[in-house]
């Protein structure tokens, strides 16, 4: 099933289009990258999804149901711009937060209280939130965001204001609610924690849904079928199975060489061609990374 | 409705459990009467404890002027130059020269100093001299203080309105114009002090970024509801406490003195005729009392709980919209202005006419508008108010106060999520038209 089904989302404000005709899928128990560009329109996009604001036209589905407010609280958002109340006290902040999501007093109080502990944060229960680091109240705001146990899980730049190890703490956490069923909508820049973490992604650039699929399938479009050579010996000839781009000298006689396939032919042809040639090293397929074609993508765009 | 009350209860035990509501829920009480007490008791001290100053005088008219507890007399006998030498040997206050004069035109009377002398100092010289110079003229008149007392008469009007139905009602407008001062007064402050409360508490939410998580979870106007409600409960609580307190205090004071009073003692050792004029002053004060208690007072606190609620939730909305269009404090300038305006007119109307002219086309007017209504109906009330008019008022503020909370809800919805832009009355409409 999907988790989130987005049908022709349009947003417009009196002097710009913020989303454009957006349709989307989000699957069940994945994690999910929603990228673009600053100012494409994901921000728009995540607040019509947690109904801080409505879209002109267009639906969305939640678990195969219309949005509606009794949705709430079955999502979790932490917005890129943190913030907490900094008078109140880290136990009542996160009581009150979660009891806004519907969950009852007691509920409320065993659940946060159990959080901080598997954080070991349980002397930060009764402290301001303003005389804890940046750090510490993102943790608490990280808490906040997954305690009423939501099934749609949205982060914003989840891990900006984390010292490494806390992001990967963070990281973990992500990865076990993924494991308990939860669905994860993951908005960000950092092109490193798509390739690792995301499972499919969908990209928005000037407010239109640009790309969008499995990270496997979204790799397989952009490939270039370009293949990276260490061999021995140099070679100038190109065959029929590849085109050579360019060959340079690493030390002594290696050489390194950059191949595109032609065709319909498959690497085994070019391994099988260049053996004859010369003494192969290594042979590996250039992949684009996901910075390359969010850069591609973005750049490509502007063009137009 | 669950989700307001939560925010309701979170936003009154904030402010309610904060050091600052306790002590000044306690102290405000206490500080006016507190600094009224020790200005007397500073004022007494300084009484008891000056130093007698002594002044020379030259007394060519055998005027003679006797000692007081601030100064010492000390007749010269002999010339003005001679006693112009001898003060300035001395090291006392100053020289009184008194020359011979006419009881009917007193010229020429001077006073010599080292020191300047205090306006308070020449008017005590002053009085007394006034006063001998009387005494002198009524020994030449023949005149005792008998026939003097009895000259004097005191007059005070007893009013009494008539009401349509031919029915008469002693009133006193002192007492109804005490009562409608205290009232315009009380929800002045209140819907100031409590407004900047919202408008700060907007502010805060929107700079601490956390307003976005809490409108993922409750609709904005909830979040509107919830704050200005639970301020204003908070405000409820405070004035309550504090007119529980001040009526305590006051009871207990005058229960206390009132036994024992000086005068009362001081009394009985009058004479007959002025004991009788102070009896008639006591009466006069029971009989305000009296009024006072004559007056529908449910019905006047009835009706300031309702103007009190009322104002404070017509004005509480346009304060919470004006700090959602904001990202600090000091950008409120220009959007405080049209919210003073109405208030600042009601407030000054209170003293320049309401009191004086409750039936006037302006009072009636101002008090039926909803954006005035609350102080200048107040102001009114006291004095008895046609129930056509009160019915009317009633029901604009709370259509006023409707459509206020509805401009400021579709302001606040969109404003609340704006950080860095230029807001201007264009943007603010702008914000206003946008669908949601």
């Amino acid at each position: 099933m999907e988790a989130l089904t987005a049908i022709h989302v349009t947003k417009r404000y009196t002097n710009h289009v913020a989303l454009d005709d957006v349709s989307l899928n989000i699957p069940e128990k994945t994690i999910f990258g929603l990228l673009g560009p600053n100012g494409a329109g994901k921000t728009t996009l995540i607040r019509i999804i947690n109904q801080i604001i409505n879209a002109d036209s267009g639906e969305i589905l939640l678990f195969g149901e219309k949005l509606q407010e009794k949705h709430i609280g079955k999502i979790g958002y932490l917005p890129e711009e943190r913030g907490l109340y900094k008078k109140l006290k880290v136990g009542e902040q996160l009581i009150y937060l979660a009891q806004l999501k519907g969950l009852s007093r007691k509920e409320a109080t065993d659940k946060s209280k159990a959080w901080i502990r598997k954080f070991e944060i349980v002397d930060w229960w009764g402290k301001k939130v303003e005389d804890l680091s940046k750090g510490m109240a993102q943790k608490v705001q990280f808490i906040s965001t997954v305690m009423h146990e939501p099934r749609l899980i949205i982060l914003d730049e989840p891990f900006s204001g984390f010292d490494p190890v806390n992001a990967q703490l963070i990281t973990k956490e992500i990865l076990a609610l993924k494991e308990k069923g939860c669905t994860i909508i993951f908005s960000t820049h950092r092109m490193e924690t798509v390739e690792d973490l995301c499972d499919h992604i969908a990209m928005i650039n000037k407010s239109k849904k640009v790309l969008e699929g499995s990270k496997r399938q979204v790799k397989e479009t952009y490939k270039t079928n370009s293949y990276v050579v260490e061999h021995r010996g140099s070679f100038s000839i190109a065959s029929e199975a590849y085109e050579l781009v360019r060959q340079k000298n690493l030390d002594d006689n290696m050489f390194q060489s950059t191949l595109v396939m032609k065709g319909t032919f498959s690497p085994n042809q070019i391994i099988r061609d260049l053996t004859m040639l010369t003494e192969v090293h290594s042979f590996v397929e250039m992949v684009p990374t996901m910075s390359e074609i969010f850069i591609n993508l973005v750049k490509g765009g502007s063009d137009e | 409705m669950n989700k307001i009350w939560l925010i309701v209860k979170r936003e009154f035990l904030n402010r309610v459990q904060k050091k600052s509501f306790l002590i000044a829920t306690i102290l405000i009480p206490l500080i006016f009467p507190g600094i009224m007490a020790i200005l007397v008791y500073v004022a007494k001290k300084q009484n008891e404890n000056a130093v007698k100053e002594i002044i020379h005088y030259v007394d060519q008219s055998n005027t003679f002027i006797p000692d007081t507890n601030r100064f010492i007399f000390k007749k010269f006998d002999g010339p003005l130059i001679d006693a112009k030498k001898a003060y300035d040997e001395s090291k006392d206050f100053g020289l009184l020269y008194i020359p011979a004069y006419e009881l009917s035109k007193p010229v020429g009377i001077t006073l010599y100093t080292k020191a300047n002398a205090s306006i308070d100092d020449i008017n005590t010289i002053e009085s007394l001299l006034e006063n001998r110079i009387k005494d002198l003229k009524m020994k030449k008149l023949n005149i005792g203080q008998k026939l003097l007392d009895s000259l004097q008469t005191n007059v005070s009007i007893k009013t009494i309105q008539v009401t349509e139905g031919g029915k008469e009602k002693s009133s006193n407008s002192i007492v109804m114009a005490g009562i409608g001062l205290v009232c315009g007064i009380l929800m002045y402050m209140f819907i100031f002090i409590y407004g900047a409360q919202i408008m700060q508490g907007v502010i805060e939410e929107k700079s601490s970024k956390v307003i976005e998580v809490i409108i993922s979870s409750v609709r904005p106007f909830q979040l509107m509801m919830g704050k200005i409600i639970g301020l204003g409960s908070v405000g409820l609580l405070q004035f309550s406490i504090w007119i529980i307190l001040m009526t305590t205090l006051t009871f207990g004071v005058f229960g206390y003195f009132g036994i024992e009073s000086p005068q009362h003692q001081a009394m009985q050792q009058m004479s007959a005729e002025v004991a009788a004029q102070q009896t008639a002053a006591n009466a006069e004060a029971m009989s305000l009392i009296n009024e006072f208690l004559n007056l529908p007072l449910f019905y006047i606190l009835f009706c300031f709980l309702f103007y009190f609620i009322g104002g404070y939730f017509l004005y509480g909305a346009l304060f919470a919209a004006v700090g959602s269009a904001v990202d600090s404090p000091t950008e409120t300038q220009q959007f405080m202005f049209p919210i003073t305006i109405p208030l600042l007119i009601s407030y000054l109307s209170l003293f320049m006419f309401i009191l004086k002219a409750h039936d006037s086309p302006a009072s009636v007017w101002l008090s039926i508008i909803p954006f005035t209504s609350p102080i200048a109906m107040m102001g009114r009330i006291a004095f008895g108010v046609p129930l056509w008019q009160v019915l009317l008022s009633m029901s604009l503020l709370i259509g006023g106060f409707i459509l206020t909370t509805w401009v400021a809800g579709r302001i606040y919805r969109v404003g609340i999520l704006m950080h860095g832009t230029k807001v201007s009355y264009k943007v603010l409409a702008k914000w206003f038209m946008m669908k949601n």
